[in-house]
């Protein structure tokens, strides 16, 4: 509580802290249940009770959600509240960290994500990711797009691969801008083109829910415009869970966003409900950009 | 208005000082390169001035006769009397011939000092190369003598020519043959084509290159992959615990290992234990590889987390194993750092003496080596060999030998310092 404290004064105008300490002093029981509709009749992805520790200390606390199919859900909350930790348990990208520690039950299609047996190769081929800054390999734009089905054991044929590379640049609209160039280097494009190379990249592999890690924070806003008019036409075809600072944003391309806070699921509603009519004070707190 | 100075005042006050600190702080540095560039200019003129004078000898001309009784040959065709003839005879035939007045015995040994004792092995060469030069006379021209060479090089110097065993009838024979047009100066490729010899006119460093060469192979293709395999273990997939900073507490260590005492542990395991041979490139190779891992290891290690993890979550993120991942993304990216510490690792081995005099590469080797099994010496041990030699002919070899040396260092480094550039990939 004290970080936020902390945070708050920075950010906020003096005509505003008489009504932050009055909220402050209001502020509801975080350890009720979340409010709203975390549930889905079609879920995709469903998280029962998910407590995720790092050593001693415990960074998401007893998180339910289900991620229904072909639905893009919004995850906004202030800096540190867990929403990347856990949208990296969803395909178990948290592995790499030794201390990290995940208690809970998640599944993908009634399938354990975290059953020891499973192997994380096929479930990151069908949970893809796209991280904050844009990562492409230092290969070609072709090589970068085309790396998963060959890893994969996809296609065959050079012909196929080359329909996927298509198929797929051509869904992150990319297409056009690289088609003449598809063999220079990936690293030589933009950072909006770079972070489209990168979706690209993941759909190549046909995964069936892509997990976006702020995909536009390095971006200007006119790349950003295309990354989230991307996501739109996505939706049609992918389950897509989406982390993000900017609540325009969240507001622009999901269904339901969801409201983290110290690691607390707060809230999840409808997305136009969550930015009319929240249920909750904090959410509303948050939203109305009292604090964040 | 207030007495107490304003900000600016005061930062005015103070900048001429910060400049003068300012110019003090770069004089250090530029004082510091202006030293290290002294010194080695200062190694380099010195070690030049005293070894260029090798890579010129001075031979002498002869009429020498082919001839068959003097050389006891009566079958050209047979290798055996090839091999056996007398042809250091011959030689000395031909310098009675030029010089006839000299008649004491005693002063037939110093005229046969003229040309290098080894003379009759070229002539020896030119006879099994053309058999029909058996029975002729031909004007040949003859390696001169070491102490004849050193003399005709220091005629010019200002100090006075250095006659030491030259002496004066000596000298004007050779004034005599000067003269004559019969002594000149050439390019020493014997000092490329030949291997360790008691007589430095026919002493080369070509059997010590190869021995370089060959301990240098077996150290490259042992310490590159075990080296860069224990890299990627450790930083990829030891777990951090107590055992792994053990370990690098302990590689740590190796890399400050005096090298002697890598020489004395090849002596106990390879010689002792495995019964090798002494003197053998493959023994000098296991030892050296021994001393280069520790740094092979830290360079690749260093490599390897240069890497930005945002390549190894794009990779894992899209479903590559985590063998997939290291193999074709982090090794190509940390490769331009491991072979860079793989470079400077085996410039250091190459010029690595201590271990190798340990393990008995310091023998008197005249042979070249064939390969990792022929007794070698190397560079710097030949520039070890050499610098302990009386004969004033060697002081210039041992000079050309370090200018060599130094030369196939420089070619190394430069290597390095291109790869590092020319590799280096922006993300």
């Amino acid at each position: 509580m004290q970080a936020t404290a902390n945070t708050l004064e920075t950010k906020l105008a003096p005509q505003t802290e008489a009504v932050m300490k009055d909220n402050s002093q209001n502020l509801p029981d975080l350890n009720e249940a979340t409010v709203g509709t975390p549930f889905s009749d079609h879920a995709k992805m469903s998280v029962r009770n998910v407590d995720v520790f790092y050593a001693d200390k415990q960074a998401i606390h007893n998180v339910s959600l289900d991620i229904g199919k072909n639905e893009v859900v919004a995850m906004i909350g202030p800096s540190g509240c867990g929403k990347s930790t856990f949208l990296r348990c969803l395909n178990r990208m948290n592995d790499s960290i030794d201390i990290c520690r995940v208690e809970g039950s998640l599944t993908l299609e009634d399938q354990n994500i975290y059953d020891p047996k499973l192997d994380v190769v096929p479930l990151r081929a069908r949970v893809g990711m796209v991280f904050q800054k844009p990562n492409p390999f230092p290969k070609s734009i072709y090589d970068n797009v085309a790396y998963g089905p060959r890893i994969h054991g996809l296609t065959s044929r050079k012909s196929e691969l080359d329909e996927i590379v298509e198929t797929s640049l051509r869904r992150a609209s990319l297409w056009a801008e690289v088609k003449d160039r598809l063999h220079s280097s990936g690293t030589g494009l933009s950072g909006g083109q770079q972070q489209r190379l990168c979706i690209a990249r993941t759909i190549a592999v046909g995964p069936e829910v892509i997990l976006m890690d702020e995909p536009c924070s390095a971006l200007d806003p006119i790349a950003t415009a295309k990354i989230e008019e991307l996501i739109a036409e996505l939706s049609e075809n992918f389950t897509i869970a989406i982390v993000t600072h900017s609540m325009q944003q969240a507001a622009r391309v999901s269904n339901r966003t969801a409201y983290f806070h110290l690691g607390k699921l707060v809230e999840v509603n409808d997305t136009e409900r969550v930015f009319t009519n929240p249920e909750h004070k904090l959410t509303e707190a948050y939203i109305t950009g009292r604090f964040g | 208005m207030s007495s107490k100075p304003s900000t600016i005042e005061l930062v005015n006050k103070n900048l001429a000082k910060r400049y003068r600190a300012e110019a003090r702080f770069k004089a250090y540095g530029i004082a510091s390169i202006a030293f290290g560039l002294f010194c080695l200019v200062f190694l380099f003129t010195d070690i030049i001035g005293k070894g260029h004078t090798a890579f010129v000898q001075h031979y002498v001309q002869l009429e020498v006769e082919f001839d068959a009784d003097a050389l006891g040959i009566n079958d050209v065709n047979n290798p055996d009397q090839l091999a056996a003839a007398n042809y250091q005879g011959i030689v000395k035939k031909a310098l009675r011939a030029r010089f006839p007045d000299v008649r004491d015995r005693r002063e037939k040994r110093v005229l046969y000092r003229l040309v290098s004792s080894g003379s009759g092995f070229d002539l020896r060469k030119m006879l099994e190369d053309d058999h029909s030069l058996l029975g002729q006379r031909l004007s040949v021209w003859l390696i001169a003598d070491d102490d004849v060479d050193t003399y005709i090089k220091s005629l010019d110097d200002k100090a006075g020519a250095f006659t030491g065993r030259v002496k004066e009838k000596q000298q004007a024979r050779l004034a005599d043959l000067m003269a004559a047009g019969q002594i000149d100066a050439r390019f020493n490729t014997v000092f490329f084509q030949n291997g360790d010899s008691r007589e430095p006119e026919q002493a080369g460093i070509r059997g010590a290159i190869m021995g370089s060469l060959w301990t240098m192979m077996v150290t490259l293709l042992l310490s590159f992959p075990i080296g860069v395999a224990a890299a990627i273990y450790l930083e990829e997939y030891a777990p951090k615990n107590k055992w792994t900073d053990l370990i690098e507490v302990n590689i740590n260590n190796l890399a400050a290992v005096p090298s002697i005492i890598f020489g004395l542990l090849g002596v106990a395991i390879f010689i002792g234990m495995f019964g090798m041979q002494r003197s053998l490139p493959l023994v000098g190779g296991l030892v050296l590889t021994l001393m280069t891992l520790p740094t092979i290891i830290i360079s690749s290690r260093a490599a390897i987390k240069a890497v930005p993890p945002s390549i190894r979550e794009a990779a894992l993120g899209i479903g590559a194993s985590k063998m997939q991942m290291i193999l074709h993304h982090v090794l190509p990216l940390a490769m331009p750092g491991m072979l860079t510490g793989a470079i400077i690792g085996l410039a250091q081995a190459l010029g690595e003496t201590a271990p190798l005099l340990m393990i008995g590469m310091v023998a008197f080797i005249v042979d070249i080596p064939g390969g990792v099994a022929d007794p070698a010496t190397v560079l710097p041990v030949q520039i070890f060999l050499w610098s302990d030699s009386p004969e004033r002919a060697f002081v210039e070899r041992t000079s050309a030998a370090i200018m060599v040396l130094l030369g196939f260092l420089i070619v190394m480094n430069t290597l390095a310092v291109l790869l590092r550039n020319r590799l280096e990939r922006r993300w």
